[in-house]
């Protein structure tokens, strides 16, 4: 296990640490994906630092580019007892290798009656603020969410994507582990060595009575801003980060919205159709009568991740955007 | 000395025994079909029965055989057990997978059946998983994935033979080359001269041969196969073979010229096979005729025992969705 020194470290630290201490635990642990080795530059955000200097290459593999080849060994070797990690570089690249996803990681367990399941970890980063446009940034973990077989998990600090990308690891179902590019810099409160965080279980970050605001990944971070300023407002404001998308810890957002009666659900990924309708339709169907306002929802808005930091603002969902969310559902 | 080269008699009759059976299978299958009594698509393997039986003779019972929604020659060579094998057909609780696969995804881990997948390609990209881990392991295990022609021109295809090449894995791919990829015949889908060329492009070994060919097949699959095990790497095989009875059962082939289809039908594998065992003095009629039966008798206890199989619960559709219940 590895020994922490330092009290803070970045989600990128965090996560090459969870992968050095599964791999270190379990020899089925093993990793895949593009430049992930030390001799390629231990993956290109340095989330797999270290690991093939001390696991071997063997263990520790880069791929070509290609991402059913990543995918489909991910399967294949989960299929006959290892524990892959198949690092995904960007989120929007998992769209080469859906039929792997889909098809097959998320539907074997079933189609084959419990005779064989895929303990595969997908690991991918997104996130707009990069500059880097329509093709590198999207969120889009409902769609994963809404393929039955496949857990979905997206951590908004370092020590939650440590203890949750060991719970990943080691679950025996696929799991898609969302990793925010902006939030891999962002320091946070170093991990306990060895503390896994059960999937599905939601976090209660602030306590709140007037509204509660349920978000995840990087979206976290411009909701607590926003709780603290309104704070100063005399809103009270209760955030709920879920951590994970599936399983979905319903019965947190259900507690607290039955406390404030109201709720308003934040995620980067674009409002239509996305993980907070869900949210919203559950909270409705089972707390209509204490619902003193509709569920507010915020999000990208349905375009492209647009390139130009004038069009960008417009696209992500800014404090400003949360907070008139917010007021709006007060109202 | 012997030829490693060559089948002995015991080997050859094992490979006709297994080919038998999987006629046996698709006949029996297709009546049971036609008379209401299984309700599937059905993707016939008439014709290329001595692929799998000469492949399988050479493999391990823990190697690894990966096929496709065309795959019940592949699974009877490969040893799946009858009963639950047919019970799966039928979609009964008995089956393989409790009757939540189906013909399409007939899967015995028990047998080396990991997965079989009815996507075209998509197997080619497994199997370098399952190869990997068998590398890791050194368990010493092969992985032969099967396909066929069309799926060559998909970019699993591409992507699989790859990195299959760059690693060396212990993978042998069968390219299942019977002419057609559902409706369109080879030259109509496929730049290359033949599927064996493209191995060149990847630094593979490539082999061609007849598939048809019960001592060619096998010799392609032993040179493969040793190759894999011995820490030499891939290796593609082209078997070239026929499809007698169209892609999907009720499709009459008509897009397939008469004289062609004549000329293919002429040449079965099946009555050449049992002709030349007799003809060579491997076995006689009678020794051949016994196999046949014991053939019919057990893939007939199959059927029986899955018709009297009940089909599954309906509290089947939320267990081996995920390990535990998931609450989305």
């Amino acid at each position: 296990m590895s020994e922490v020194k330092a009290r803070r470290m970045n989600m990128s630290q965090a996560i090459a640490m969870a992968m050095y201490d599964a791999m270190e635990l379990d020899s089925s642990v093993i990793a895949l994906g593009e430049d992930i080795a030390d001799p390629q530059g231990g993956g290109v955000f340095k989330c797999t630092a270290g690991l093939s200097d001390r696991f071997g290459t063997e263990r520790v593999r880069s791929t070509p580019i290609a991402e059913q080849a990543i995918m489909g060994a991910a399967v294949g070797a989960a299929l006959a007892g290892m524990r892959p990690v198949a690092e995904i570089m960007l989120m929007n690249f998992i769209t080469v290798a859906m039929d792997q996803v889909v098809n097959h990681a998320a539907k074997l367990r079933f189609m084959t009656g419990g005779q064989t399941h895929v303990p595969l970890t997908i690991r991918t980063a997104t996130g707009a603020g990069f500059g880097t446009g329509g093709q590198h940034a999207d969120y889009l973990e409902a769609w994963f969410a809404h393929t039955a077989g496949i857990k979905v998990v997206a951590p908004s600090t370092p020590a939650d994507a440590y203890g949750l990308l060991l719970s990943c690891i080691f679950d025996d179902d696929p799991c898609l582990f969302v990793e925010s590019l902006p939030l891999y810099f962002a320091m946070g409160e170093a991990p306990v060595a060895g503390e896994r965080i059960p999937l599905g279980k939601a976090k209660v970050v602030r306590e709140g009575s007037d509204i509660t605001v349920v978000s995840y990944s990087r979206t976290m971070v411009e909701v607590q801003a926003v709780a603290k300023e309104l704070e100063k407002q005399n809103i009270s404001v209760e955030v709920i980060d879920l951590r994970s998308i599936v399983p979905l810890d319903m019965d947190t957002v259900l507690a607290s919205v039955a406390k404030t009666g109201r709720l308003v659900v934040a995620h980067e990924a674009q409002v239509d159709f996305g993980v907070g309708a869900e949210i919203a339709t559950r909270v409705h169907r089972e707390l209509f009568g204490q619902l003193r306002a509709p569920v507010g929802r915020v999000g990208a808005a349905r375009s492209p991740v647009p390139f130009s930091k004038a069009l960008e603002d417009a696209f992500i969902p800014t404090k400003q955007r949360i907070t008139a969310a917010i007021l709006e559902t007060l109202r | 000395m012997k030829d490693p080269k060559t089948p002995d008699a015991a080997v050859l009759l094992d490979i006709y025994r297994k080919a038998h059976l999987i006629k046996t299978a698709d006949d029996r299958f297709i009546e049971l079909i036609k008379a209401g009594q299984i309700a599937s698509p059905y993707y016939s393997t008439r014709g290329q029965e001595l692929i799998p039986a000469a492949v399988s003779v050479n493999l391990r019972a823990d190697d690894y055989v990966i096929t496709t929604y065309r795959g019940i020659h592949d699974q009877l060579a490969k040893g799946i057990p009858l009963r639950p094998f047919v019970a799966e057909f039928m979609g009964r609780a008995t089956g393989t997978c409790k009757g939540k696969g189906g013909p399409m995804h007939i899967t015995h881990l028990a047998s080396g059946l990991p997965v079989t997948t009815g996507v075209v390609g998509s197997g080619l990209p497994i199997a370098n998983g399952l190869a990997w881990a068998a590398q890791l392991k050194k368990t010493g295990q092969v992985t032969v994935c099967n396909f066929g022609d069309g799926a060559s021109n998909i970019g699993a295809f591409h992507e699989a033979l790859n990195l299959a090449s760059v690693w060396k894995l212990p993978v042998v791919f069968v390219c299942q080359n019977n002419g057609y990829a559902e409706h369109t015949k080879y030259e109509y889908g496929t730049g290359a001269h033949a599927i064996v060329d493209r191995a060149i492009g990847y630094g593979m070994h490539g082999i061609q041969c007849n598939g048809n060919d019960a001592v060619e097949m096998w010799g392609a699959a032993h040179e493969a196969i040793e190759r894999a095990r011995s820490g030499q790497g891939p290796t593609l095989i082209e078997a070239k073979t026929f499809r007698f009875r169209g892609h999907l059962l009720g499709d009459d082939s008509h897009y397939i010229a008469k004289d062609e289809m004549a000329a293919a039908i002429a040449a079965d594998p099946m009555p050449a096979l049992r002709a030349w065992l007799i003809e060579q003095g491997h076995a006689s009629d009678l020794a051949l005729a016994e196999i046949d039966n014991t053939n019919r008798e057990q893939f007939e206890d199959a059927v029986q025992f899955g018709l009297a199989s009940p089909y599954p619960d309906v509290s089947e559709l939320q267990l081996d969705v995920y390990a535990e219940e998931v609450r989305a």
